[in-house]
C-alpha cells in the first residue's frame, strides 16, 4: 500500500524526494499518513479537495481488494 | 530522457543526423545550438555545427505508464491498450479479470483513475489532452443506465410537479442526462451545487 500511495504521488508533485508514507493501526483499520513537502500540498489536495478524492478513492479500492479497510490521511 | 550530440558541416546537417538516430521528427525534440558553424579560410580554421538534439517525452506515454503502474500496485493485471483518435484525444481500454476492482461502485474508481492519468498526461503536454479511460465496455453500459434513469426521473418530476435531484455525477454523465432529456418538452434540467459534488435536477415545466 505505501508503495501505490507513493506512486499515484509522486508524477504530481514538484519534491517527490520529500514524499513519506507511514502507517498506524487503529480499531477502524490501518490509517496511511502521506507526508509531502509543504510547496506540494496544493498539488496532492486540488481544488476543492478533488485530488485528494480520487487518491483515496484508489486508496479505498486497493484497501478493499485485501478486505482491509483503509484511511488516508494527508500532512505536510 | 535520449539525447545525442552531433556535428555537421551546417546546424540542418547536424539535426537531421541527430533525427535519424532518434528515430523522430522535429515535432517531437528539442534542439539546443552548442556550436555554430565556422567556414573558416580555405578550409583552414574551419569548424563543424554541434547540436544538442533532447527527445520530449510524449506525455500520453507518460500518462499511460503512470496508470499501468498504479493498477500493478493495486494488485490488478490488466492490459492497457491506448487508441489516440485526433491530437487531443485518447482512448484507454482495459482489460483482465479483476476489472470490476477497478471499476468501483458506479465508476467511481475509474473515474478517479481517469482524473489522475489526465492530471498526469496534461502536466507534460503543450496542449489539453483528454483520456478516456473504459474497462468492459463499462462507459457504455453507464450511458444506457443513465438514459433510463433520466426517462424515470423525468417521469417522476411530472408526475409529482416537483424538482427531482439526481446523485452527484462528473460533467461527461450529467452531460448524458441533459442531452437525452433535451427534446422532452415537460420538463427542464440544470446542474446545480459545487464540484465534485455537482447534481443534475430535473424541473416540472409550468
Amino acid at each position: 500500500m505505501d508503495e501505490l500511495i507513493a506512486a499515484i504521488v509522486k508524477p504530481l508533485v514538484n519534491f517527490p524526494e520529500d514524499i513519506q508514507v507511514s502507517s498506524e493501526n487503529s480499531e477502524d483499520g490501518i490509517t496511511y499518513i502521506l507526508t509531502v513537502n509543504k510547496e506540494d500540498m496544493g498539488k496532492v489536495i486540488g481544488k476543492k479537495g478533488r485530488i485528494a478524492g480520487a487518491i483515496r478513492t484508489i486508496v479505498h479500492a486497493a484497501g478493499r481488494a485485501q478486505h482491509q479497510d483503509v484511511q488516508l490521511s494527508i500532512r505536510e | 530522457m535520449r539525447e545525442v550530440i552531433k556535428n555537421g558541416k551546417s546546424i540542418d546537417e547536424a539535426i537531421e543526423q541527430a533525427l535519424e538516430e532518434l528515430h523522430a521528427t522535429l515535432d517531437q525534440v528539442t534542439i539546443d545550438v552548442l556550436e555554430e558553424p565556422k567556414r573558416g579560410l580555405l578550409g583552414i580554421g574551419a569548424k563543424p555545427a554541434i547540436v544538442k538534439v533532447i527527445l520530449k517525452e510524449n506525455p500520453i506515454e507518460k500518462a499511460i505508464n503512470y496508470l499501468r503502474d498504479i493498477v500493478e500496485k493495486m494488485g490488478v493485471i490488466v492490459e492497457i491498450k491506448a487508441t489516440q483518435h485526433d491530437e487531443r484525444n485518447v482512448e484507454c481500454q482495459l482489460t483482465g479479470d479483476d476489472l470490476a476492482l477497478l471499476i468501483g461502485k458506479r465508476g467511481h474508481t475509474l473515474n478517479a483513475l481517469q482524473y489522475l492519468t489526465n492530471l498526469v498526461a496534461n502536466k507534460h503536454s503543450d496542449h489539453k489532452l483528454k483520456i478516456v479511460l473504459d474497462a468492459e465496455n463499462y462507459r457504455a453500459r453507464r450511458k444506457e443506465s443513465l438514459e433510463i434513469l433520466a426517462e424515470r426521473m423525468a417521469h417522476k418530476a411530472v408526475r409529482n410537479r416537483r424538482k427531482v435531484k439526481l446523485d452527484p455525477m462528473p460533467a461527461y454523465e450529467r452531460k448524458i442526462v441533459h442531452t437525452v432529456l433535451q427534446p422532452n418538452r415537460h420538463i427542464k434540467t440544470a446542474s446545480e451545487g459545487e464540484e465534485p459534488h455537482r447534481y443534475v435536477t430535473i424541473s416540472p415545466e409550468s
